[in-house]
């Protein structure tokens, strides 16, 4: 009935599977590392010189140097925290090389008294701290093409990343400023050289929008917005403005470029959405997943990540059959707002043909759309918020790669 | 117990400062002891570059469409083609196309406001040089971006007070999703 898929009632019955008997004779190993000191200690650490891993699809965009993304290796990665040198790029042109003593934060517009912050001055507001996942809102749109591409994980739908992320509450800075009762809106603007300049209501603003410092414990990196970013979560990706200069205050939106005619989204009838900044419920596996190779029959931890810009993961359910039987997986994380949540479940591979994919649920009653439905919503132009399933699809010889259900 | 009364005057001071600290606390946000440094720098004035649908805050200066087409010639088609037909940077055509089977979104066919054509070609381009065009420069440029389009009743010289006036072909085409 699931295809292998092992549900948590059936464990103990199928906790023998794979366990072979053998007589191993004790005898002490002595590899080179056994027997003699390792290398000493460094300033900083990196990974193993057997572990490869990079950032996918670090690729320019025709419009010019440093306009384009790049996506975290999600196959290669486990638990919920993306490593900040692997989270996914999105610049739309480059990475700025800034001097924190000479950049400035100001508020200004709708507000009481205009203000200006330096780097140091921000450093020593109250921060919190929370796991917040990030999501460029053109992740995923390669499987909106119509044939399939056969790639990984991460290049299909790297363009989202988990991390900690640690900074003051923009509510602190806009009371001090004082907004006006007429303001309804929040304008933020970046300082490199595309200047990109994104709206945020005013009241998601005093919600829990962060104007973040730190990501994953450590100073942002360039990539993420070094010295100063917004930080709006659950939203797509790019309204977080990065190397964050300015906040104006008004009563109505910026109409900024990248809100009209970049970041919309076309109807079928010509009309187009503006300002659809929550991103939507979705889940990936991870393992196993495009162009992985099963090495053989036995048991494999089926593995993803799930997230909802509405709020908690509920529920994510795997299917092994295409879609047809589901079994609802372990969530092994906590399942916080706006955070990757891990989910897991154990499958049984005897070399019988499969189709992986899975389903996600949030607290709010959203659920994940299949790849159909999720294209309905839009002209077939748009490439932004698909939010439909990823099936992997695992050949006899134990081959993965992308197919649509 | 006893106490001297120099410890005792210790004490009282002690409880005076937990008393005056509480309603402090209690005030403090849920998270965060929300006791903040106020270390903004007051300013007097700031424009800063965010230019309103309005048209409000556009800086002084005014550019000619034709001064437009001598710059827009030598900076800009290099990547968006001599009439902005340049694919994947394309800023002109495509108008009717959005209900189609191929919608080509373009100044023309898609963006709502002349403003924000202003706005972005002040802050982000030419790509190879930003913010390197002054005012005047950025009317002219606009103008002819305009003028590629077609776009009905343009000025000859778009300045502050006539750019906001321009009537996009799109302007209607968006619904604005709420919160």
């Amino acid at each position: 009935m699931t295809n292998g898929l092992i549900h948590r009632r059936d464990l103990l019955k199928a906790g023998s599977i794979g366990l072979i008997a053998g007589s191993a004779t004790p005898v002490m190993a002595r590899e080179p590392w056994m027997t003699g000191p390792g290398q000493p200690m460094s300033g900083s650490g990196e990974s193993s010189r057997y572990v490869s891993l990079a950032r996918e699809q670090v690729g320019a965009h025709a419009f010019g140097p440093g306009a384009g993304s790049s996506s975290s290796p999600l196959q290669h990665l486990n638990g919920t925290i993306t490593p900040s040198r692997l989270h996914f790029e999105r610049h739309h042109s480059g990475i700025p090389d800034i001097d924190p003593d000479k950049h400035r934060l100001t508020v200004h517009g709708a507000v009481r008294q205009p203000l200006r912050f330096s780097y140091a001055d921000l450093l020593r507001y109250p921060q919190e701290t929370h796991l917040y996942f990030l999501e460029c809102s053109g992740n995923s749109y390669r499987n909106t093409l119509a044939e399939p591409q056969n790639q990984t994980a991460g290049e299909l739908n790297g363009l989202v990343s988990g991390s900690e992320w640690t900074g003051i509450p923009l509510h602190y800075l806009l009371d001090e400023a004082g907004v006006t009762a007429d303001a309804e809106w929040i304008v933020a603007e970046g300082a490199d050289a595309a200047g990109l300049t994104r709206s945020v209501p005013l009241s998601r603003a005093l919600d829990n929008v962060l104007v973040a410092l730190y990501q994953n414990g450590e100073p942002l990196q360039p990539a993420q917005g070094f010295p100063v970013r917004l930080f709006v979560p659950g939203c797509e990706g790019n309204i977080s403005v990065k190397w964050l200069q300015t906040i104006k205050v008004q009563a109505k939106p910026g109409y900024t470029r990248d809100e009209t005619s970049k970041y919309t989204d076309l109807l079928q009838d010509g009309q187009a959405e503006m300002f659809t900044l929550q991103m939507e419920v979705k889940s990936v596996i991870t393992s196993p997943s495009g162009r992985m190779r099963l090495p053989e029959h036995g048991v494999y931890d089926v593995s993803g990540i799930a997230w909802s810009g509405a709020g908690t993961i509920a529920k994510v359910e795997v299917s092994a059959d295409g879609g047809k039987n589901w079994v609802t997986a372990a969530l092994q994380s906590d399942a916080r707002p706006l955070a990757l949540t891990r989910f897991r479940i154990p499958w049984h591979w005897q070399g019988q043909s499969a189709v992986l994919l899975s389903r996600a649920f949030d607290d709010r009653g959203n659920i994940q759309p299949t790849r159909e439905a999720a294209l309905a919503r839009y002209s077939s132009a748009v490439i932004y918020h698909y939010n439909g399933y990823q099936s992997w699809r695992v050949g006899k010889s134990g081959e993965v790669s992308n197919v649509y259900v | 117990m006893f106490m001297s009364s120099r410890e005792q005057g210790y004490w009282w001071r002690l409880l005076v400062w937990v008393f005056a600290l509480v309603p402090a606390l209690v005030q403090a946000d849920s998270i965060g002891h929300g006791l903040k440094p106020g270390l903004g720098e007051p300013l007097t004035e700031f424009k800063g570059t965010i230019i309103s649908v309005d048209g409000s805050n556009l800086p002084e200066g005014s550019g000619s469409v034709a001064a437009g087409k001598v710059l827009y010639e030598t900076r800009c088609a290099a990547c968006h083609g001599m009439k902005g037909e340049q694919p994947g940077n394309q800023l002109a055509g495509g108008r009717g196309s959005l209900s189609g089977p191929r919608p080509l979104k373009t100044v023309g066919s898609y963006w709502p406001y002349a403003t924000t054509l202003f706005d972005y070609i002040w802050r982000a381009m030419p790509y190879d040089e930003q913010k390197s065009l002054d005012p005047d420069q950025v009317y002219a440029v606009t103008g002819y971006v305009l003028r590629l389009n077609g776009i009905v009743g343009l000025p000859e010289v778009l300045n502050a007070k006539n750019l906001a006036g321009i009537k996009m072909p799109n302007r209607g085409g968006f619904v604005e999703m709420s919160e």
